[in-house]
């Protein structure tokens, strides 16, 4: 399985994204004009797809349609083939390795393959191509095409029985040449084998496919549907297979949890039987899955397989991507009962997704339960349906429109061909859900373990002594217990932490480790949103089954027949209630997982046996398997549960058993989340922490737990408090439900050894090898030996410190030690560089290995070069850079000092996430300046405006935070005082979200857009995106660098925090070594390394840290946390709780005073970095840091070090150098190509002078489409530039736009600019509008209503902080999301409308969707509640619904007027005209803390 | 988690000590009692840090933080675990450290430190009060014999420790009692000897042998000690006093501060000091030569016997008020500190060169030529013309240190290195001599007491390994969990 990579890119980890789209005619008439607009729409989707180096070569695009038979019938008649009826032959588009020979022996092959299942082939095709078209990447992987036609010699076949023999045969030869055909090399790809439907496409530009293939411009190539798909990568290694549609769907979006998914297909399919197959068919078909395909790729063949199976295409989707199901209380039985039955046969494949589906015969399109993926349709009077990933991709007159709108998360829209009619949602699931008694099938043989009889008697607390020896064989610390479960147990929360981690990796550290500290936790960043599973917890889920799963080609109510378990954590009365099920039909086997400590060898062995137990469990009829390692004394260790389970799994899917039972841990070796994810993430349906539960236990018996907290209490928050946890563990990938989380494999290996991984993590990504069965034996039987020693001994009755989280000096090692922070403090303070070398010299000289960089050494290849000639102490300074800390976890003091030192060094200093002041861009008298040259756009936006951006000299998108990648953040109440409530546009005393995703970046292509805007709103700025160290984040950086970005920050793991949960902080993400090396291998290997700076971070500590990233290939470098301790910090880690003794993360004043850093000791601090650098420059011979960058091939691994464990790690992949590919440029020398040079807005400003320059006021007017995004940007950028955040006079530059406008329509649109448009517009309106107007409504001719009609699209007002807008019509998803100050109104909304809002006012006119005012802290929100059901749609969490006072009410009709005065609204219209009756429909929104300041702030204003 | 934000709201406060004229009246120590509630209170000052200095900052090693929060939730038997992991002397250290943990403090960067050393002496007492401190021997003897040579603090430490390991263990002691320094060296007014003989009785029970009146290489041979140990451990202290060589030094009435201190404490331990070699301050101008903790119980020793004036002088500087830029925190703060022994009065001097004693008719001391000085450089002085003058001296105490141990005897008939300042080098603790190991001031040179304690544990250890090839007895800087 495992394939050695020379470096650390992993193929398996690239990404893809993408625009997706169809026209149908719902008629059923075929016509060239559908070809024809499908095209158009893929042209105008380009913006979606990507070049890579070479502008020529598309990432892929295609085309599906219905067979074309009128163009075969004449091409064949000239062939001399003689082609049948149409629907009575099958046409393969097959894509044929170019050597005649090999070509010959495919073909060979097929031919016989036909033979076999009673096929003829009537003859081929070529088809014709323009070779000049490609670009020349995509030519010199160009397959030769052609088409083969094929006939059934049987009688009586009818279509359906066609397509199952073509699908047959498809499958196997594509197996067969795969396997036996000599040169073939995975080259040969039937595209399509079919008798209804046919793809075209390539490594093609959206603009070069109609170019690229006569057919498609040939007017008898006539169908009544096609679905088109154009992709953006993360790579550009040419490959013709990869682009889309695949046979049966196209898919913008991830599949998250393909891994499990596969590993359970594999079973699956091994139980596969089918009514509609041969046995002889079934095993030609079968692996319809295979690990080496995409995710796409995998869930299209699965679609085909479960459709041709003969079930209904739509069951097949509902089935296999249902919509949030589980907390969804309005959901019909019917509906759910048929969730629930499929759960047993499937789990979800589960990811973003918008999902293009077709048999020929129905062709639709449905969205995951996030919906995070846009979907707009529109269906017009002459009888088409257009679906499409934006609006305006084609041009439709708006007085044929009849009716338009979008998908909803988990919705489905399907046209039929045969009935000729388009099917909503209800109407299509309501028929599938109403097929079958569903809802009897469960109810009959479903058990909910929650209703079962308690059991009789519970085993006792284990005695104080007997309990300490427990906890300490399997490897407690008295850390764990204060840390983590006391604060679990009484708080039911995450324990959370800060400062990040400087504690070795597990592979690295000589301190006996748990086995999961050696897996990583993958997270989402760019291609694939994180979600939040606070707030959208309604489409998240911990539910978790138990028992045997049935053939999937079959339903029957036995399929059903499963334990339901809530969620995974089990108390001793859930265990006891699974082990009395007997009677039920669940066979339980307790297989004991310990083993004999007297030699280390003993461990794998008793793994074996431990497989061989399951293995014979399973045969004899057991379908609930229980791993235990409870039964442990002097002479039985635990096997680690982690091992044991990931042994068992991997081996019944080997055996193809795994699907027959049901997997239980009973482990005394789990007890803070990341355990139980990675025991469940290896195959674990349920974990029964039996030690954890007896310490909970044993705590609040001994009263030592805070008062109110008893046994039961303590359990239950426990349980709740993992629950929440693995929640967030899950949502991090972006992964709603544990069902597919289970098994899943989210994670990266560091530090075991293949063999390890092949027995019990097979799949799992491993790049630098590690430790043995042997070797983890030898460690956990450390751990094993201090509660058993080898003779008696009086221990003291302690656990060991631990000393993870807290630095203690018999506990872990750390980097930040008191002597360190100390060295550093005093050397800066007294500008000491002796004194600083002995810091330095604790750092790279480390006794104890804390870092992969100590283990490395310098390779001399060069004469050494006088210091005088090495680059200068200043010049090198440019290319610092301080961390990314708002202002609000930092001090004001903090902050500015930071960046008074940047500023006068020349290096940068990064405003974090959190505004900035405009006070800091005046200079000082000295000429200091506070300005932060660096401005990030962080998820939650705050102070994110035109004039912020204007005065950046660079602009940071944060994806990712070292310390906890993939999650959001919060800053509380406390801490959100006057100050910095003003500067994030806030409420003082109300608390702030920043939520897990960025909100306008669901992929790869959204990516683009944010660059895009930025770009517009400051040309001069260079546009940074920050990602954090893991696997993939080397394609997803160049990924990043085909969106044009112009630096890319590879942030290490270990980077400090204000606040994190201790799980994330600890076990999510990698140091920087690996993700830089990574990310610079995988540029060069795309040849876009020389356009991208890269930057690295993450514990840079010293002059040799940094030497040691530019080798690995980072020109530029961030450091923070050693600048903070310059400052003052001394590793308090208490951020969080704002109680920073030292005045530099805390908002309390009293501590603020006893700040007493100094702008002169962080010079020093940089000054001693560079030179030091210098120094070592100096000896490897290198005069400019350029010539330094990327040279790998100057380290070695130090063979002089003395560590049992790093002479386990292969370092090659990290110190992997390839000359070659370095000639095209190791450092970034080539500038990106924005195209904004014809943007709109460009015409705008020309047309707006008078304005800009005299002050005069002006009226404009222009056409728009769909390709002309950010429209508004460039113009406020002029603005913000020329009068500051001020801006203009309200309306004096006013727009009138007619069209469909792109994204991003108004973005950081400022004061003075009004935007009329006329038309719809995309996903992103008026995203952080800065005092801009924005007014839309719908074409003056329109026949449609406007107030049902879908005018803007998903995620409106993001971030906005202040200006007006006037919907006339229905937004999104999302409108209004983290809102902190826009006045808006609207007549109607999707999902999560104010989501995370904490400042404006939103009027509703119209239907809102589910989850409203979810996070909302702040802000106003009124809605016309006119069915009554609004509050059913509420997220209740922050938020109470009251009568509007008169105050409201004045607000509401003020704004309607203005509404109906700007747009015509004919909903404003009515309701001003009969106010009184509409005035009792409305139903205001206030969060409870805005409420209470609001409170507040009125009566003090009545005292004073 | 003791209280996020203690620090904010509540201040440093110590037990009361009595008033200086009550005091002096007596040798009890001075201190008041402290409620539980009242230490509790101040564990809850402490701020948990993520890198605790004052953990750092002890020599032993004390996890503070750990016990401090188990204080504050007024789980004292937790808390006396957690101090007993690392220290076995609580009830000393907690009475007369100069408490380098306090000063590296988090909180004492910009706020008075936490109490931590008297919360340690609150532990400790209460876990007596409540029987917790017992004679624990070991379940299992090896059979192996230990010869610890010495009883001062590294001593006993060693021995408790190797004890525990299970080895016999033989302490000898020259004097006629244990303790060394620290029953001679410490007035009772800072730490009563009770104290000593509490944990002595303790450290009997465990099987632990004492023999004092012993003084080997003259009483025992060293290779009668060689032949029936199998190791032996050397903990005899630098005891070699660094001498004042000015004229007049021979004559009567100028003495050693050690000579001094250990009369006192014998006659408050109920000996009877021939009086023809008694020393005593009553109805004298004492003068104490020597700034350092030693020269303070001096000071406090003097006033108790009634001395007319006490006068104290010192060459260096006076220390600043505050700490200075170069001396930054957590290190040991070069500051002016006010002991208690100064508080109950004494005339202070810096900057003075003592030239000469001076004598009466007698040939007796009478006086003491003094000078100030004018430091221009850390190494180079002048002289204030005109400054000189003769301050009366009747009794006069030279506490200007300790040079090295005695090399003659013992240590040269066992043949170990001496390093170039004529202390014992070892490495991994053991000497030059295979089995002969060494550990407190013998090995160190002068120190406090918690070195001596954390000294002999660590080399405890080693000699422990180099009987069984591994031990179990722990280090300050390592875990257990530790995998090589």
């Amino acid at each position: 399985m495992h394939r050695k990579e020379e470096s650390l890119h992993v193929p398996s980890l690239e990404r893809d994204a993408c625009g997706v789209g169809c026209v149908v005619n719902i008629n059923g008439e075929a016509s060239y004009q559908i070809i024809d607009d499908a095209i158009s729409m893929l042209e105008n989707m380009e913006h979606r797809g990507a070049t890579g180096s070479d502008p020529a070569t598309g990432d892929g695009a295609g085309i599906m349609f219905r067979i074309p038979h009128k163009l075969f019938a004449r091409e064949c008649d000239e062939l001399g083939i003689d082609l049948p009826e149409s629907g009575q032959y099958g046409v393969g588009m097959f894509f044929f390795p170019p050597e005649a020979e090999v070509k010959a022996e495919c073909k060979k092959v097929f031919q016989t393959h036909a033979e076999e299942l009673k096929l003829r082939i009537l003859g081929y095709r070529e088809v014709p191509v323009d070779h000049q078209v490609p670009g020349q990447a995509a030519i010199d992987t160009q397959p030769s095409i052609e088409q083969v036609f094929v006939v059934s010699d049987e009688e009586d076949l009818d279509q359906d029985a066609l397509e199952r023999k073509l699908f047959v045969l498809r499958n196997y030869t594509t197996h067969f040449i795969g396997h036996y055909v000599p040169g073939n090399d995975g080259r040969f790809y039937a595209a399509s084998l079919s008798s209804r439907v046919i793809i075209y496409k390539g490594q093609l530009r959206t603009d070069q496919v109609r170019q690229f293939y006569y057919d498609l411009q040939d007017s008898y190539t006539r169908s009544s549907m096609a679905m088109v798909h154009s992709r953006f990568s993360t790579n550009t290694f040419p490959n013709w297979k990869l682009a889309q549609p695949f046979r049966f769907i196209a898919h913008n979006g991830e599949i998250n949890t393909i891994r499990g998914n596969l590993n359970k297909m594999k079973s699956k399919e091994a139980l596969m039987r089918s009514s509609l197959f041969t046995d002889t068919e079934l095993k030609m078909l079968l692996p319809v899955t295979d690990a080496a395909h995409s995710d796409s790729a995998n869930l299209d063949a699965l679609v085909e397989l479960l459709t041709i199976g003969g079930r209904p295409l739509a069951q097949v989707m509902m089935m296999l991507v249902p919509e949030a199901w589980q907390n969804n209380k309005s959901m019909d039985q019917n509906r759910k009962a048929f969730y629930k039955y499929h759960a047993s046969l499937m789990e979800p494949w589960d990811g973003p997704a918008a999902l293009f589906f077709t048999d020929g015969k129905q062709i639709g399109a449905t969205l995951d339960r996030n919906g995070l993926r846009p979907s707009r349709y529109c269906i017009t009077n002459d009888g088409k349906l257009i679906i499409a990933s934006e609006v305006g991709v084609i041009d439709i007159p708006s007085e044929k429109i009849e009716k338009r709108g979008r998908l909803e998360p988990g919705k489905m829209l399907i046209a039929d061909l045969e009935k000729n009619k388009v099917l909503f949602d209800d109407e299509i699931k309501s028929s599938i859900c109403d097929d079958k008694p569903y809802f009897d099938w469960i109810k009959e043989h479903r058990i909910k373990l929650r209703l079962m009889p308690e059991p009789k008697e519970l085993d006792p607390v284990p005695g104080e002594e007997e309990l300490l020896v427990k906890q300490k064989a399997y490897g407690y610390t008295s850390e764990d217990i204060k840390l983590i479960l006391r604060p679990m147990a009484e708080k039911a929360v995450e324990p959370v932490g800060s400062m990040g981690a400087d504690a070795p990796l597990a592979v690295l550290s000589k301190k006996s480790q748990h086995l999961s500290s050696y897996f990583k936790q993958f997270f989402a960043q760019v291609s694939n949103p994180p979600i939040d599973p606070i707030r959208e917890r309604l489409v998240m889920s911990l539910f978790t089954r138990l028992g045997e799963s049935l053939n999937i080609l079959e339903e029957t109510p036995e399929h059903t027949k499963q334990i339901h378990v809530s969620q995974p954590v089990l108390s001793q009365v859930g265990f006891k209630k699974l082990i009395q099920l007997e009677s039920r039909g669940f066979h339980h086997k307790i297989i004991g997982c310990t083993y004999n400590p007297d030699r280390y060898e003993n461990l794998e062995k008793a793994i074996d046996k431990i497989c061989a137990e399951a293995e014979q469990a399973i045969i004899s009829g057991k379908n609930l398997l229980i791993l235990s390692n409870r039964a442990i004394d002097e002479r039985h260790a635990p096997v680690p549960s982690l091992m044991a389970i990931g042994a068992v799994h991997h081996h019944l899917v080997k055996k193809n058993l795994r699907t027959r039972a049901g997997l239980v841990v009973e482990a005394g070796d789990a007890w803070e989340t990341h355990h139980f994810a990675t025991i469940i993430g290896y195959g674990a349906s349920a974990v029964y922490p039996f030690i954890a539960m007896d310490t909970l236990r044993a705590l609040a018996a001994a009263g030592r737990l805070q008062e109110g907290i008893d046994a039961d209490k303590a359990v239950s928050n426990y349980q709740n408090a993992i629950g929440y946890g693995l929640l967030k563990v899950m949502s991090k990938m972006g992964i709603s439900t544990l069902q597919s989380y289970q098994s899943a494999q989210i994670f990266e290996c560091i530090g075991l050894s293949q063999k390890v991984v092949n027995k019990c993590f097979r799949g799992t990504i491993n790049r630098i090898e590690g430790l043995d069965f042997q070797d983890l034996a030898k460690e956990h039987l450390a751990a094993f030996r201090v509660a058993y020693p080898e003779h008696a001994f009086a221990e003291s009755p302690l656990l060991p410190v631990g000393g993870y989280y807290q630095w203690r000096r018999r506990g872990e090692k750390h980097l930040l030690t008191p002597d360190v922070i100390h060295l550093l403090q005093k050397s800066t303070s007294l500008g000491d560089y002796k004194l600083y070398k002995k810091y330095a010299k604790l750092i790279n000289e480390q006794d104890d290995l804390i870092t992969l960089r100590s283990c490395l050494t310098y390779k001399k290849m060069r004469q050494p070069a006088p210091l005088e000639e090495v680059e200068s102490v200043e010049s090198i300074l440019r290319r610092f850079a301080t961390g990314a800390m708002s202002f609000g976890s930092l001090s004001h003091e903090a902050h500015s000092t930071l960046a008074i030192a940047m500023n006068r060094i020349g290096g940068k200093s990064n405003s974090g996430e959190g505004g900035e002041d405009e006070r800091r861009y005046i200079r000082h008298d000295n000429g200091d300046s506070e300005r932060s040259a660096v401005k990030q756009v962080a998820s939650g936006r705050f102070g994110v405006t035109s004039h912020y951006l204007t005065n950046a000299d660079e602009i940071q998108i944060k994806m990712a935070q070292g310390a906890k990648p993939g999650e959001g953040g919060q800053l509380p109440g406390h801490k959100v005082d006057n100050w910095i409530g003003k500067v994030r546009n806030a409420t003082p005393g109300v608390g702030l979200i920043s939520p897990p995703p960025h909100h306008d970046i669901y992929s790869i292509e959204d990516l683009a857009q944010l660059i895009y805007d930025l770009k517009n709103a400051n040309r001069f700025a260079r546009i940074n995106v920050k990602l954090v160290s893991e696997a993939g984040v080397g394609t997803i950086a160049a990924g990043v660098a085909k969106a044009k970005a112009d630096v890319i920050m590879i942030s290490g793991a270990d980077g400090g925090t204000g606040a994190s949960p201790l799980s994330s902080l600890r076990h999510t993400g990698l140091p920087w070594e690996i993700g830089l090396a990574e990310a610079h291998q995988t540029l060069l290997k795309n040849r876009l390394r020389n356009k991208v700076t890269l930057q690295t971070d993450g514990k840079i500590l010293t002059g040799r840290d940094i030497a040691i990233a530019t080798l690995l290939g980072a020109e530029e470098w961030g450091v923070a946390t050693a600048a903070l301790i310059v400052e003052g910090c001394i590793m308090m880690r208490k951020c969080h709780l704002n109680t920073c003794p030292v005045g530099v993360a805390t908002q309390n004043p009293e501590l603020r005073n006893l700040f007493t850093g100094d702008p002169d000791h962080v010079v020093n601090l940089f000054r001693f970095l560079a030179e030091e650098l210098r120094e070592i420059m100096a000896e490897l011979g290198f005069r400019s840091v350029n010539e330094m960058v990327g040279r790998a091939d100057f380290l070695q691994v130090d063979q002089n070090l003395d560590h049992w464990k790093m002479k386990k790690i292969d370092f090659s992949p990290i110190l992997a150098f390839d000359n070659q590919l370095s000639q095209t440029g190791r450092f970034k020398q080539v500038s990106q190509d924005l195209d904004i040079e014809k943007v709109l807005d460009r015409q705008l400003i020309k047309k707006s002078y008078p304005a800009l320059k005299n002050l005069i006021p002006v009226k404009l007017e222009s056409e728009i489409t769909n390709v002309d995004r950010s429209v508004g940007t460039m113009l406020s950028n002029e603005i913000s530039k020329r009068f500051g955040s001020k801006g203009l006079p309200d309306d004096f530059i006013y727009c009138k736009l007619t069209g469909s406008a792109g994204q991003s329509f108004g973005a950081f649109l400022t004061n003075g600019v009004t935007l009329e448009l006329e038309g719809e517009s995309n996903d992103y309106f008026g995203k952080g509008l800065s005092g801009g107007k924005l007014i839309v409504y719908p074409p003056r001719n329109r026949v449609f209503k406007a107030e049902e009609n879908i005018i803007i699209g998903n995620v409106a007002f993001y971030g906005g902080t202040i200006g007006e807008a006037f919907i006339n019509g229905r937004a999104g998803e999302r409108f209004a999301v983290r809102n902190s100050g826009v006045k808006a109104v609207v007549e109607g909304i999707g999902d999560h409308g104010c989501e995370y809002m904490t400042g404006g006012r939103i009027i509703v006119l119209g239907p809102t969707g589910k989850n409203f005012g979810a996070g909302m802290s702040g802000g106003i929100a009124y809605i016309l509640d006119a069915d009554g059901d609004f509050e059913k749609k509420c997220n209740t969490g922050m938020i109470s619904l009251e009568q509007p006072e008169e105050e409201d009410f004045q607000t509401i009709l003020d704004l309607t007027q203005k509404h109906v005065k700007y747009t015509g609204s004919e909903v404003g219209t009515s309701i001003v005209k009969s106010w009184d009756d509409y005035k009792k429909q409305f139903i205001k929104v206030i969060p409870h803390d805005y409420k209470a300041v609001l409170e507040q702030q009125k009566l003090e204003k009545v005292t004073a | 988690m003791g209280k996020v934000d203690g620090f904010l709201h509540i201040g440093r406060e110590l037990p009361q000590s009595r008033p200086p004229q009550e005091r002096i009246g007596d040798y009890k120590e001075i201190y008041e009692d402290f409620s539980a509630e009242k230490a509790a209170e101040q564990a809850a000052r402490c701020m948990d840090c993520g890198v605790p200095f004052c953990h750092n900052g002890c020599p032993l090693g004390n996890n503070i933080p750990e016990f401090n929060d188990a204080v504050y939730e007024q789980n004292w038997k937790m808390a006396y675990d957690i101090l007993r992991s690392t220290n076995n002397f609580p009830e000393f250290t907690g009475r007369i450290c100069p408490a380098p943990c306090e000063s590296s403090c988090v909180l004492s960067i910009n706020k008075p430190a936490v109490t931590i050393e008297n919360i340690e002496k609150e532990i400790i007492e209460k876990a007596f009060e409540e029987g917790w401190v017992k004679a624990q021997a070991p379940q299992n003897r090896t059979g192996r014999e230990v010869a610890i040579v010495g009883s001062g603090p590294a001593g006993l430490a060693a021995a408790a420790q190797l004890n525990k390991a299970g080895h016999h263990v033989t302490v000898f002691e020259k004097d006629d009692r244990i303790g060394g320094l620290l029953r001679y060296g410490i007035p009772d007014f800072k730490m009563e000897k009770w104290v000593i003989d509490r944990r002595m009785e303790l450290m009997k029970q465990e099987g632990i042998t004492f023999k004092t009146g012993v003084n080997v290489g003259k009483d025992i041979s060293a290779i009668e000690l060689r032949n029936n140990f199998d190791a032996i451990l050397l903990c005899t202290g630098s005891i070699v006093p660094r001498d004042l060589l000015i004229p007049g030094r021979d004559l009567d009435g100028i003495h050693y501060a050690m000579e001094y201190l250990t009369q006192q404490n014998k006659t408050v331990a109920g000996d009877q000091i021939d009086a023809a070699v008694k020393l005593d301050a009553v109805g004298k101008h004492v003068v104490v030569i020597g700034g350092g903790d030693t020269g303070s119980d001096c000071v406090g020793t003097a006033n108790r016997q009634g001395a007319i004036s006490v006068t104290q002088f010192q060459y260096r500087t006076a220390p600043p008020e505050k700490r200075k830029k170069s001396n930054p925190w957590p290190e040991w703060p070069m500051v002016m500190t006010t002991s208690s022994s100064h508080e109950e009065g004494c005339d202070r001097n810096w900057s003075t060169l003592t030239k000469e004693f001076v004598a009466d008719e007698n040939g007796k001391v009478k006086g003491l030529r003094v000078v100030d000085l004018e430091w221009v450089s850390p190494t180079e002085y002048l002289e204030i013309t005109d400054s000189e003058r003769i301050i009366p001296c009747d009794l006069a105490l030279i506490a200007i240190g300790y040079a090295h141990p005695l090399k003659e005897g013992l240590l040269d008939y066992l043949g170990v290195d001496l390093s170039k300042k004529g202390n014992i080098e070892v490495k991994d603790w053991q000497t030059n001599v295979p089995g002969v190991f060494a550990a407190g001031d013998v090995h160190r040179g002068q120190s406090l007491v918690v070195w001596a304690i954390s000294e002999g544990r660590e080399a405890a250890r080693a000699v422990d390994v180099y009987l069984e090839r591994n031990s179990l007895l722990e280090r300050k800087d390592h875990t257990r969990l530790m995998v090589h």
